[in-house]
């Protein structure tokens, strides 16, 4: 049975279901459903809603219902997870899992309320201070907003690093139908044996995003950066469409990898061999998908509602294998099919 | 198959809601649909619109660049959205509203006087609904009664019978408007 729900709505309701049990918010367009939806829904499952004082307050009440062992989840826009980051960085220092979402709006500064991706660098390169990472997962429907913030839940449970979700106004904002994914009990999840719980029968566990000591830090640094490298090893993901013969690689993901769909579409229609990596996690990057790619293709463009941030990344996957062009809007603008088909035009 | 809509007017005529209305039957007949909503600060007291789009396979862009059909219920979004709509494709003009004939030569005018209409029903609140009749009329892609089936579960709480039986009524007026009003 589907339902009609907006991105927003799908990702407060997929946390709900994938067991989240605390979410901490402070309003912003264009996520501000995702408030409104917790506040409705979360305390009926069980669960504690907290409309914080700010986003600092949020991101920090995370912080210690994460400790407790709880499912925790935070939600902004841009200028908002701007505020969050310190919280972040604390957060990967104390290997303290949480899902964080940031609904993209056009930027730098208080920018505006419409769709972008210019917070690409901020989400996978760190973005708040330290050497952290956190792993980024880039829906580009409503079904996959759902279900991508249950995996986010599971990933940052597992490797015990905070997750985050970059979506962005359109899709926050647009409805599609969804089939949403099972309840999950919390009681079923996997135990978390280094929370704080309460130290009755077992030795107190402590949890800090500090250790004064260098050889110490080094130490808890190189742990995690272990688990980095099994995170980038095991957990890429991306969708490949008209691959197979393709001359032309789009690489884009979000909302533009949705409207790359169609270009590809369109193309296709008119007899041009183009095929759209997407990618799902942009950490870790689908670094060697795109590699293997590059080798048999006449260029590869990225597309992006940005300057070109991902961009990079590509060209690091291409390493000089191809020409690597760039086609990006900013400060929400988003560009059409036939838009992106011109550039596709002058290239195949 | 793919088929898009923009359905345009003030904040407060109901085309938010009545583009919802068409995408959940879509979405009931087991289409895949998109709704996309103008949610910029516009909305407030000025012009509202949003974007359907329907297809038989996962819809890409939920950005149109040319819609098959325009809803335009006030003479601003008309002036906005005519110049994009898809050679072809259908404009339904509310009448009520709007006197200025039609700019293009290369679409179909679908022209109802959606205010009156939802007058004579005694209820001036259901203009959208007789828009959307109309609407549905020329998109051909949904039948009317998952339109209204749609419309109740998006209305239909308790104590709200005759809402929906006077909505019900209004999709009715609009899906059989006669053509005398077509160019």
């Amino acid at each position: 049975m589907r339902q009609l729900m907006t991105g927003n709505e799908a990702m407060a309701e997929g946390a709900i279901r994938a067991g989240c049990r605390a979410y901490f918010g402070y309003p912003i367009t264009p996520q501000n459903e995702i408030l409104e939806y917790m506040a409705a829904h979360l305390p009926q499952a069980g669960g504690a809603f907290v409309q914080a004082e700010s986003e600092v307050a949020a991101i920090n009440m995370c912080y210690g219902a994460s400790a407790a062992g709880v499912r925790t989840m935070t939600s902004s826009s841009s200028p908002g997870i701007s505020l969050k980051l310190e919280g972040i960085s604390y957060l990967a220092g104390a290997d303290l899992p949480c899902v964080i979402v940031n609904v993209m709006r056009g930027g730098p500064g208080l920018g505006n309320i419409a769709p972008a991706q210019g917070d690409y660098f901020q989400a996978t390169k760190g973005g708040g201070h330290g050497d952290y990472r956190l792993i980024v997962l880039a829906p580009s429907t409503v079904q996959e907003s759902a279900e991508l913030v249950g995996l986010a839940f599971d990933l940052s449970d597992r490797y015990r690093v905070p997750a985050m979700i970059l979506a962005d106004g359109m899709l926050g904002q647009m409805m599609e139908p969804v089939a949403l994914p099972p309840h999950r009990d919390p009681a079923t999840l996997p135990p978390k044996p280094w929370a704080l719980t309460g130290a009755k029968g077992r030795e107190p566990n402590y949890i800090a995003s500090f250790a004064l000591d260098p050889k110490d830090l080094r130490e808890l640094n190189l742990r995690r950066h272990e688990r980095y490298r099994e995170i980038a090893d095991r957990e890429v993901r991306w969708e490949e469409v008209e691959t197979g013969d393709a001359e032309v690689l789009l690489v884009a993901y979000g909302t533009m990898g949705r409207i790359a769909k169609t270009v590809v579409r369109r193309a296709r229609g008119e007899g041009l061999r183009v095929g759209l990596l997407r990618p799902i996690t942009l950490w870790p990057f689908p670094y060697e998908p795109i590699r293997a790619l590059a080798e048999r293709v006449r260029a590869v463009l990225t597309v992006e509602l940005s300057a070109g941030q991902m961009w990079e990344d590509v060209r690091l996957a291409v390493e000089g294998r191809c020409p690597t062009p760039f086609y990006g809007e900013m400060g929400g603008v988003v560009p059409t099919p036939d838009e992106v088909l011109q550039e596709v035009k002058r290239l195949a | 198959m793919e088929r898009s809509i923009v359905f345009a007017g003030f904040g407060g005529q109901g085309v938010l809601l009545a583009g919802k209305i068409l995408a959940r039957a879509a979405m009931n007949e087991g289409l895949e649909v998109t709704w996309l909503p103008s949610y910029g600060p516009e909305m407030r007291g000025g012009t509202a619109n949003c974007t359907v789009v329907i297809a038989d396979e996962p819809v890409g862009s939920p950005i149109v660049d040319r819609p098959d059909v325009l809803l335009a219920m006030n003479g601003p979004s008309l002036d906005r959205f005519e110049p994009r709509v898809t050679p072809g494709g259908t404009v339904v003009v509310n009448r009520s509203l709007i006197e200025r004939p039609l700019r293009r030569t290369d679409v179909r005018g679908v022209l109802l006087r959606a205010n009156d209409l939802a007058r004579e029903l005694g209820e001036p609140r259901v203009a959208n609904m007789v828009a959307l009749g109309a609407v549905v009329r020329a998109l051909e892609v949904v039948p009317l009664e998952a339109v209204q089936e749609a419309m109740a579960e998006e209305l239909g709480a308790k104590g709200r019978e005759r809402l929906v039986a006077v909505n019900r009524a209004a999709l009715e007026r609009g899906h059989g408007a006669p053509a005398a009003g077509m160019r």
